[in-house]
């Protein structure tokens, strides 16, 4: 248990001490943040809906299948 | 029974078309950086574990600077792909699910698994980890890029050259039979090696491209001489292999997408020996047909051939118009079965049988007229010259840099050293191309004979997708100029330097 305990810190540690030395690192992860925001929080809520979301299996089956008889 | 021809809002079908050409083709901009930069680091950083020389750490370190920009900017960009495919390709989506959901979930967590673990180790584990973990790590990192490379163009092959999945009417749906043939099918592998050979040309062109420019500014010349050297051995390499692979997937276009040739050659009217068109007016006798069979006298069906029909070596290829009402018999007896699935048992089975007989052609029935089966030529026609132009182009500045690298006396040409750097906006222009060659070229289908793009798309307002274009373009552009602005400080910047 502490064998896997300190493996488990380690690699925390090793992870906190990566973060905190890094310098462009801190604007790349910006971006990334700042593009994720972007794409989940603006673009798959208000623009993005998937349009069989929300319908079961035979649903969606008849949903293409009209559409695919329009 | 009447078939009313189907329903396109075709400005709808257009901007949505737009939409992922525009997203595909930005996405694509940081994709062979990744592969290509991920072999340069990877070669820079083995040369140090074995000579244990801290100049090859330093120029290891100063590449993978470069390779976390453009990983940091491009990651997650694919992901908007997705989005469209549930909101603007709706139909296309669920009837491709079984086949996208295998090869779309392994990539998902091959990327996620072995990039985020290694990228970690291969950012933070300098002088924490030993060098062996350390370079075993950077690549990782590169193999984890290139297998989520794999089954996404697993994923693109499969509508290329759709096999091992049958098409059931009842569910709608693609269903696999085969997971080897989907996975290692011709189409597949060869587009696979093209591609990710066409990302370490990007690499290694983009690296040397790099190194030239210092080589111009007079400074960090020992790093610059040596990833030139590094670079161009990848970048022959991989160049070597894009035209043996380009040549292999030349054979696969003919044998299953042949009015994508036809229109990449602007060959109207097809047949034995046929030439190959440079540009317009200049031509090769025969090397079309050895291209496309490796046989200077094999046939090769030109649009005309295609749209009409043609017999060869006893063989009947229907034309446009019979394809067309097989089509729309096989639509019609999809309607037919899906309208008496629960009530009429026996109606069902016979319009089963009649949908079997005519599946090969279902994508046909929803085509009005056979010029919807020709892509717009001179897109194709004109980028496949400038892939095969810049590629080659490309060919010969690498074997000049290396020449004179060798020889002592790159520094001196100056025209060189600017040649190698404006190489790395050809090398983007090969890649693009060929991209839009691929893809432009086997419209008017989403999924080859199987599905046009026009019954693959939602029905959505065209204002809403024309409102997510502007939204993309103003997204990627952003991100790009971030990527070229952080970049050009990177390399401004350059590398650590200790007494050279």
């Amino acid at each position: 248990m502490s064998t896997k305990t300190n493996a488990l810190l380690r690699v925390c540690r090793f992870y906190y001490e990566g973060f905190r030395s890094m310098t462009l690192g801190r604007t790349l992860w910006l971006i990334i943040l700042l593009k994720l925001a972007i794409m989940f929080l603006v673009l798959r809520l208000f623009f993005f809906q998937p349009v069989l979301e929300g319908l079961s299996e035979q649903e969606k089956q008849e949903a293409v299948g009209r559409e695919l008889l329009r | 029974m009447m078939i009313q021809p189907y329903l396109i809002d075709v400005a709808l079908v257009d901007w949505s078309r737009a939409q992922f050409a525009l997203t595909a083709c930005y996405h694509w901009l940081f994709v062979p950086l990744t592969l290509g930069l991920a072999v340069v680091m990877g070669v820079m950083e083995t040369l140090y574990v074995i000579r244990k020389d801290d100049f090859w750490k330093r120029t290891a370190q100063f590449w993978m600077r470069l390779f976390g920009i453009n990983f940091a900017i491009g990651v997650a960009t694919g992901i908007i792909l997705e989005f469209e495919f549930g909101t603007n390709w709706s139909n296309y989506s669920w009837l491709v699910g079984d086949i996208f959901g295998a090869p779309l979930a392994i990539e998902g967590i091959v990327a996620f698994f072995m990039e985020a673990t290694f990228i970690a180790v291969m950012f933070f584990g300098w002088n924490k980890v030993s060098r062996r973990f350390h370079l075993a790590s950077t690549w990782l990192t590169g193999i984890g890029a290139t297998l989520s490379a794999w089954w996404i163009l697993v994923a693109n092959s499969w509508m290329q050259h759709p096999v091992g999945m049958v098409f059931n009417p009842e569910t709608v749906r693609h269903e696999m039979v085969d997971f080897w043939a989907v996975a290692f099918q011709g189409v597949a592998v060869t587009k696979f090696f093209h591609t990710v050979m066409s990302g370490w040309m990007t690499g290694a062109v983009f690296a040397v491209g790099v190194s030239c420019w210092y080589l111009l500014q007079g400074r960090h010349k020992r790093m610059a001489l040596a990833s030139i050297r590094v670079a161009c051995a990848i970048g022959l390499f991989a160049t070597l292999a894009v035209i043996y692979t380009g040549d292999r997937s030349g054979i696969e276009i003919a044998r299953h997408q042949p009015m994508k040739l036809a229109a990449a050659e602007g060959l109207r009217q097809g047949g034995e020996g046929a030439a190959f068109s440079i540009v317009p007016g200049v031509e090769v006798p025969k090397l079309l047909s050895f291209l496309a069979t490796h046989n200077p006298e094999g046939f090769v069906p030109g649009i005309n051939d295609l749209l009409n029909g043609y017999s060869h070596h006893g063989e009947t290829h229907l034309s446009a118009t019979e394809k067309m009402e097989r089509g729309r018999q096989a639509v019609e007896a999809f309607g037919r079965l899906r309208a008496n699935l629960k009530t009429d048992p026996e109606a069902a089975a016979e319009a089963r049988r009649q949908f079997d007989k005519n599946v090969a052609y279902f994508g046909y029935g929803y085509i009005t007229h056979p010029d919807e089966l020709v892509p717009n030529i001179p897109i194709v026609y004109w980028s496949f010259r400038v892939m095969v132009g810049a590629g080659m182009a490309l060919l010969l500045v690498l074997i000049l840099v290396l020449w004179h690298e060798r020889r002592g006396r790159l520094e001196r040409q100056r025209w060189l050293l600017h040649l190698g750097v404006w190489s790395i906006l050809l090398v983007y222009a090969a890649g693009q191309a060929g991209w839009i060659v691929a893809e432009v070229g086997r419209q008017p289908w989403a999924i080859q004979d199987m599905l046009p793009v026009g019954a693959a798309v939602s029905q959505l307002e065209t204002a809403s997708v024309q409102t997510t274009f502007v939204i993309f373009a103003l997204l990627f552009t952003a991100l790009l100029a971030a990527e070229i602005r952080i970049m050009c400080r990177a390399i401004h910047q350059g590398p650590e330097e200790k007494g050279e």
